[in-house]
């Protein structure tokens, strides 16, 4: 653990990334102490520039509504679905690559056609055409995200779990008589849980950008506040009132470039090897 | 004619891979909440008795449900999409009519993004550890971090709306009606900033991927040895290091292909573009399945297309390639 730490404070821009992702992270749990009115009340003047009114520093939207509130409430939002689907999508990855790698043959063919068709159809359209039809909610936005993310991680799970099977203390599990669930679970599974994590955390990001690019086009949830949405709904009065659609897509900028830049990081600490080739 | 044989090959494969979007579409009309009929019409409510029995007839809908497959399969193969009811012409028309703009678009978002990533890249790699290196880095690591929506929006207030440099919507001068050369650098004026900002996320990918390449590839022993006989260093990066490097950037370009389609639909609409991608947007405005699934099969369409090409191209690029 030591030696981890000390691999990852070596990448400058990983701690700057953790520091970002810590803030944004205690801005999401703080969010109802810090705004606990909620963030669709209209509470002041419309169309109010940003710095103009004690209290209000983001400005307000057209509604009368306070920017500052909706980015802070919005910040729940993002965490949310970003985590949340990309759990769904290293579950199923992470299954199905596991059961190719480890049965091949036959299942491994199936299973990487699967895989394969659901690598070419377009993502974002397909992201968009299931939240359409399935009503755009929290429960349909993180499972269309989800669904257009796990293929890479089955891929990757599959190729560690193939070259993993024939290893030597995957063998002598064989050969004393482990099951084989048991040997997936708990001899290889394991093994395979480095270059997961580092691009579980970098999925985290997409699926961040991915939501708030469904919410921009009206597919959030109607309950939600949430950056894209803001975005969206300021887009109309872009010439007027720049700092609508200013803060919330900042807000974007900065988190999913910390958990992009904290992947790295991740990927320089768990594959120090991988990691120095590509330096 | 191995050749040959490899296109026929993946051709059959893109075939069935269209052909399972054909079945997932059917699956997602028929998953929408509702009478399939008043999905494919749009809005609950919106078509008249008449126009829903119709479509119920000309889709089978009381007939069992592999019937109704074969006959939506049918109507695919046969280029019939359907018809909008919202727009009040067929699915396959409308989204014809606007190919041309969101292929010109696309295109040259793709070429943009390759060419200047490729080149970014291959400067940072060359000058490794330097101030240059360390600029195209967060240049980058920003534009891979930024959403390609506010980033259209953020150029329109700079280049449009502060500066008045470049038109902020649209495809060409309403009303202007020229034509000729004029009419080509209209368009050109207007293609700049949405082909721009649609190719800057993936102009950081090619760019970041392209360093990391040439990095590895410039370690290898060839390298050495082609240095170590005396080549001119800029002879080594160019006929050396960048030819080897360029090919995970190429398998990338194929994969990219598919999501610069995706990526359209947000532009277009920033950009009021007159294409698929704006078409996706009003279809989903008017909750017009129909259309919706149409553009998707398009779309879905074009990227197997595009996978094609880019195999092709890979194999011309490393003969070492055997392609099966």
């Amino acid at each position: 653990m030591d030696g981890f730490w000390k691999r990852f404070c070596r990448n400058k821009g990983a701690v700057l990334g953790l520091a970002i992702i810590v803030i944004v992270v205690l801005v999401a749990l703080a969010a109802p102490l810090l705004y606990p009115q909620s963030p669709w009340r209209m509470v002041q003047r419309p169309f109010l520039p940003p710095f103009s009114v004690d209290g209000f520093w983001l400005g307000t939207d057209t509604l009368g509504r306070d920017i500052a509130a909706g980015v802070v409430h919005g910040a729940r939002v993002s965490l949310l679905v970003g985590l949340v689907s990309t759990l769904v999508a290293v579950v199923i990855g992470v299954s199905l690559g596991a059961l190719a790698g480890y049965y091949g043959g036959l299942i491994d063919d199936g299973l990487m056609r699967f895989t394969e068709l659901f690598q070419t159809i377009p993502s974002f359209a397909l992201a968009i055409v299931l939240v359409a039809i399935l009503q755009p909610t929290v429960d349909s936005v993180v499972l269309a995200i989800a669904l257009v993310s796990w293929p890479p991680v089955a891929r990757l799970v599959r190729g560690e779990f193939l070259s993993l099977r024939s290893r030597e203390f995957v063998q002598a599990a064989v050969v004393i008589g482990q099951s084989n669930g048991r040997i997936i679970l708990t001899q290889i599974l394991p093994n395979t849980l480095s270059p997961v994590i580092v691009m579980a955390s970098l999925m985290v990001a997409t699926a961040i950008l991915l939501e708030s690019s469904l919410s921009f086009l009206g597919l959030g949830d109607p309950n939600l506040m949430s950056w894209g949405y803001m975005i969206g709904a300021a887009r109309t009065v872009l010439r007027q009132a720049w700092w609508m659609s200013f803060f919330p897509g900042i807000a974007i900028l900065l988190t999913v470039l910390a958990l992009n830049l904290v992947g790295e990081g991740l990927n320089d600490a768990l594959n120090p090897r991988l990691a120095r080739r590509s330096r | 004619m191995r050749l040959l044989r490899f296109i026929a090959r993946r051709l059959v494969k893109g075939v069935f891979v269209l052909l399972a979007i054909v079945v997932l579409n059917f699956g997602l009309i028929r998953a929408a909440p509702g009478d399939p009929a008043q999905v494919m019409a749009g809005e609950a409510g919106a078509a008249d008795e008449m126009f829903i029995q119709q479509l119920r007839e000309r889709f089978g809908l009381d007939k069992p449900l592999y019937e109704q497959l074969a006959i939506y399969v049918g109507g695919i193969l046969t280029l019939d999409l359907g018809y909008s009811y919202r727009q009040q012409m067929p699915v396959s028309q409308l989204i014809f009519d606007r190919l041309p703009a969101t292929l010109l678009l696309t295109g040259t978002a793709f070429f943009i993004s390759l060419l200047l990533g490729v080149l970014l890249g291959a400067l940072a790699a060359a000058r490794a550890g330097s101030w240059t290196d360390s600029a195209i880095t967060i240049f980058a690591l920003i534009f891979y971090a930024t959403p390609l929506f506010w980033v259209a929006l953020m150029a329109i207030l700079l280049f449009s709306v502060t500066l008045g440099w470049l038109p902020a919507f649209g495809i060409e001068t309403v009303g202007a009606g020229e034509s000729g050369l004029a009419g080509v650098l209209d368009l050109l004026e207007h293609l700049v900033l949405p082909a721009t900002t649609l190719g800057l996320f993936f102009m950081a990918v090619y760019a970041r991927m392209t360093r990391a390449s040439m990095l590895e590839v410039a370690q290898l022993d060839y390298v050495k040895t082609a240095r170590a006989k005396g080549l001119p260093p800029g002879r080594v990066t160019r006929a050396h290091v960048l030819r080897n490097a360029l090919l995970p950037v190429l398998t990338l370009a194929g994969i990219q292909a598919g999501q610069i389609v995706g990526g359209a639909v947000l532009t277009e609409t920033v950009f009021a573009w007159p294409g698929i991608g704006r078409l996706m947007f009003d279809a989903l405005l008017q909750r017009d399945y129909n259309l919706l699934l149409g553009i998707f099969f398009v779309s879905s369409a074009m990227v197997i297309l595009f996978n094609l090409i880019t195999d092709l191209l890979y194999r011309v690029v490393d003969p070492r390639i055997e392609v099966g």
